[in-house]
């Protein structure tokens, strides 16, 4: 009984000081990748190598499901402001609920899913590989060279894919209630344009992107560089990346939310 | 070869971005209010319940421009309001009406404006006389109210 019940204990301990350890182990990746930081030049290639392959490539799923995206809250918001007479107002709608909440946040899913999943598997395969340890060998600090870029190019390109997000879904939404349900072009645009605020919804916005760009990234490199190194490691690892960013975009989600939009 | 077609497809990535952001600003949130020609005019209103800036001025229904001020005027201590009307919009004359409307049951408040008679015409810096303050539905029942314990 006494064994059991220091057993239980034991093992609450175990999975605390893993878990400390292994926020406290990322941390030490996130610091030593951003804070050293002098090789400009050969670094700016870097970046913007990771910038294509985390930015332009994602350029596509991002626009689309934006445009889509859009268009359905022209939809619904019609549908159900035709029955008040405030079918003006679907403009609104549509601008106020993608700037400041689905563009950051759908954005953010489809980034981690898209581009943290890749991020994890390909250092993964470094680490499984041995290339983060022949680095080390030859003298250069993989930490620099491999996921420092990496960490950049997902804070750069959050914010820009977010944007992107936004505005295609606001022209998607016009496109359906302005062109298709008939909703008279000069108040849609005209009830949007006073009620969405440039510093609190728009910025707000943004800020919310780079808040998520950053923790995605800082995720998936990490459960890159933690990952045991064999096949299953790796698809575990993954997993662990679009999951963990997931759960984090939307628990980060509602506590910006609340300080921002809140009134705390 | 293949680096020059990642710094293209980078440079054209982060265009994107800006002009995204840009349209945000104007189009989303009318930060710079667009690059249409306007001209202000202003009115002087005793309530304006819940008009707000970037409203819409429209004539007969018609967006003709928007509102882009609003303060308290200190001596008659009444609300003053400028608009911007669009400068191809330049055959209101100088004793039209402005109107505060609700566009629907829920929707924002609007001006509605409507042209009078006179041959001079309203020009930059013009103030409309005639306004009608916005419709507020709590003074309309303390009126009816007040008429019904007169009776």
């Amino acid at each position: 009984m006494f064994n059991s019940v220091v057993e239980s204990l034991a093992g609450v301990g175990r999975f605390s000081i893993d878990k400390l350890a292994g926020f406290g182990k990322a941390s030490i990746v996130l610091f030593h990748a951003l804070v050293v930081w002098p090789q400009f030049r050969t670094n700016t290639r870097l970046v913007i190598n990771q910038l294509y392959s985390l930015g332009v490539k994602s350029l596509l799923i991002v626009a689309v499901s934006g445009l889509f995206i859009g268009m359905v809250l022209g939809l619904q918001g019609y549908t159900i402001l035709v029955d008040f007479g405030s079918e003006q107002s679907v403009g609104q709608m549509v601008a106020l609920s993608l700037v400041r909440e689905l563009a950051p946040v759908v954005t953010a899913l489809l980034f981690a899913g898209r581009a943290g999943s890749a991020l994890t598997a390909e250092i993964g395969l470094m680490k499984a590989t041995e290339q983060l340890a022949s680095l080390e060998m030859i003298g250069v600090d993989p930490l620099r060279r491999i996921v420092a870029p990496r960490l950049w190019g997902g804070f750069i390109c959050m914010p820009i894919l977010s944007m992107i997000f936004a505005i295609v879904g606001v022209y998607g939404g016009a496109l359906v209630s302005v062109e298709w349900l008939g909703v008279y072009s000069g108040s849609f645009w005209s009830v949007m344009q006073s009620a969405v605020d440039f510093y609190d919804d728009v910025l707000n916005g943004i800020i919310k992107a780079i808040v998520f760009g950053f923790v995605i990234t800082w995720i998936a490199v990490y459960q890159g560089m933690e990952s045991v190194p064999t096949s299953e490691g790796i698809a575990q690892a993954t997993t662990r990346t679009v999951v963990y960013s997931s759960l984090m975009i939307l628990a980060l989600d509602f506590v910006l939310t609340a300080l921002m939009f809140g009134g705390f | 070869m293949h680096a020059r077609v990642t710094e293209v497809m980078v440079g054209f990535f982060v265009v994107c971005g800006i002009l995204a952001g840009l349209a945000l600003a104007v189009s989303v949130s009318g930060i710079a209010g667009g690059s249409k020609e306007t001209y202000k005019v202003y009115a002087y209103f005793s309530n304006i319940g819940g008009l707000t800036e970037k409203a819409e001025v429209t004539m007969a229904g018609v967006q003709i421009g928007k509102v882009t001020n609003i303060s308290l005027d200190p001596k008659r201590l009444v609300a003053k309001v400028e608009m911007s009307i669009f400068a191809d919009v330049d055959f209101l004359s100088i004793d039209s009406s402005v109107q505060i409307l609700t566009s629907g049951l829920l929707g924002g408040k609007y001006i509605g404006l409507a042209s009078g008679a006179e041959d001079e015409m309203l020009k930059e810096g013009s103030v409309i006389v005639d306004s009608q303050s916005a419709f507020v539905l709590e003074e309309l029942i303390g009126k009816f109210l007040f008429n019904k314990v007169g009776e």
